[in-house]
């Protein structure tokens, strides 16, 4: 248990557990995530028209067609915009600010843009950057983090720290 | 041919609960208080409602308020989606409902206790729009973190500027300063508390935030014909829209050519089609003020200015009392109350009818929108 959660009788109703909330993937987000547990950002795209959407959902609005696959993406991409995060938060969030939340738009997809976070190194926390380096515009590329046994969520790190 | 919304409906009645941070009463109660103030407004006796909207996030249904004031015998009766971008559309749904003949005297209303319960986003298995898969795992909980994202964006693209946020958190707060109802009535914000308040989420600082409070308030809707007899003079639902754009996403509007480009666009397009007037002849509105960042989108989604001028429209004053466009006169979601925008509609009318504690002078339009950067809507009222 990290240190911060130790003690704390701040927990909302649905903060149950002492760590990161984990993604809690749905039918059609599922894939992405299974593909993020491999090492791979992949986006998903239509089978007929080949327009990629998210986030994800069961037919293309573009084309209408109900068959997709999953295109790789190149994991390059630049800062669409990003916040700092202050407390009042969910007790495991407050113990890491200020941490950024970035928005990062798809070199191969623009009109795609992830939320994440800008890491300093791959694994390292989500306040291993100092803020002073973040800027809109800056090119990033993906790298992986496992948050718990089998999820892993796709993390930036700046190109040009 | 169809039936035209356009003045075929009356607001008539407005009644609401004191604000505080916390009130002793239960929601249910309080709803009950401001329905009955509304209905004493207007003359009319409870027993004669036969309509009822509120917004689906609303935790007392319309059987426990209909029993709770004796309506009778109810024909119409509708929620409103997405939080505060309902607001206005209650009152539209009862304008609907009446111009079609579905019901007589409609009633909408909001009793919330922000301010005693819990932060929503706290509760996170709470169902979003989008599925919060895609954001909160990243530390992206709130609404104050995924607007300070659009925010960010507003200030590089367009230039605006903190102050232009403060302009906004300003006018809030000198017509709450006038408003002995507002929570803020006694507390002056300057600058300097503006510059040096702490963040809740980089760019937006504390006073970019609204208020969180207990509270509730109501109206009454009726036909243009009936607001004749009633008590007050009639404030006429002019033009009423919902908006929900093409690939739009809610809060987290980050997948579409231009996520700056929210709601209110498509509110704005529909309500001005249907009206007689236009942006330029609004005297007075009421814009949904959650966050400051949002003020400056509508202006821009609802014809004020164009695009990325809202920032600068905010300069020299123009949405003080005197200024291009006094906002939001009661103090708003950012310095009266937060019940999801129902004190902007219940301001708008009190504008109409000469009563405001800020009166505009002379105000014979106004415009309420609901929430920007949620699925939304909007009244243009006029006298």
């Amino acid at each position: 248990m990290p240190s911060i959660m130790r003690g704390t009788t701040d927990n909302g109703p649905g903060d149950r557990r002492p760590g990161p909330l984990l993604p809690e993937a749905d039918d059609d987000g599922a894939p992405f995530w299974e593909f993020a547990a491999r090492g791979e950002l992949r986006v998903q795209t239509c089978a007929d028209c080949r327009e990629p959407r998210f986030p994800p959902r069961p037919c293309c609005p573009n084309c209408r067609s109900f068959t997709a696959v999953w295109h790789r993406m190149s994991g390059r991409g630049r800062i669409w915009s990003y916040v700092l995060p202050h407390p009042p938060l969910l007790p495991f969030y407050a113990g890491l600010t200020p941490y950024n939340v970035a928005l990062v738009e798809l070199a191969d997809a623009p009109r795609i843009r992830l939320v994440g976070n800008v890491v300093a190194a791959p694994g390292a926390p989500v306040d291993s950057v100092d803020p002073a380096l973040l800027r809109i515009g800056a090119p990033v590329r993906v790298t992986f983090d496992e948050l718990a046994e089998g999820v892993t969520v796709p993390r930036w790190l700046l190109e040009r720290p | 041919m169809a039936t035209r919304l356009k003045d075929a409906t009356a607001i008539v009645g407005i009644g609401q609960t004191p604000f505080a941070r916390q009130l002793p009463s239960s929601e249910k109660t309080l709803a009950c208080r401001a329905i009955l103030d509304a209905l004493d407004d207007a003359g009319i006796p409870p027993s004669q409602v036969d309509a009822f909207a509120s917004y689906t996030m609303e935790e007392t249904d319309e059987v426990e308020v209909a029993k709770a004031i004796g309506a009778g015998d109810v024909t119409f009766f509708a929620k409103a989606g997405y939080g505060g971008g309902g607001s206005c559309a209650t009152v539209a749904h009862l304008a609907m409902a009446v111009a079609t003949g579905q019901a007589h005297v409609g009633v909408a209303w909001r009793s919330r206790k922000r301010g005693s319960g819990p932060r929503p986003w706290r509760d996170t298995r709470a169902q979003l729009p989008t599925p919060a898969q895609w954001t909160r795992p990243y530390g992206l909980l709130r609404p104050a973190d995924e607007i300070a994202m659009l925010a960010r964006r507003y200030m590089h693209t367009y230039g605006a500027t903190r102050d232009h946020f403060f302009n906004v958190a300003l006018a809030c707060r000198n017509r709450a300063n006038q408003n002995p109802a507002a929570i803020m009535y006694e507390r002056p914000l300057t600058r300097e508390m503006y510059m040096t308040s702490r963040w809740i989420s980089e760019p937006l600082c504390l006073f970019d935030n609204c208020l969180e409070t207990d509270g509730a308030l109501a109206c009454v809707v009726v036909s243009a014909e009936r607001a004749r007899d009633c008590r007050r003079r009639p404030v006429y639902v002019h033009s009423a829209a919902q908006g929900l754009p093409a690939q739009h996403h809610g809060m987290v509007n980050y997948w579409n050519e231009d996520p700056l480009t929210g709601p209110a666009w498509t509110a704005g397009r529909h309500l001005w089609k249907n009206a007689d007037l236009g942006p330029h002849d609004v005297d007075v509105a009421q814009i949904y003020d959650a966050f400051t960042a949002l003020v400056p989108l509508s202006l821009e989604g609802y014809g004020f200015c164009g695009r990325g001028e809202g920032a600068a429209f905010t300069e020299g004053g123009a949405l003080e009392l005197g200024g291009r466009l006094p906002l939001n006169t009661a103090g708003g979601g950012l310095s009266e109350a937060y019940v999801h925008g129902f004190n902007l509609i219940n301001e708008g009318v009190r504008q109409l009818r000469g009563t405001s504690t800020a009166q505009v002078p002379d105000a014979a339009t106004c415009l309420v929108t609901a929430g920007e950067g949620v699925p939304t809507s909007a009244l243009l009222l006029r006298s």
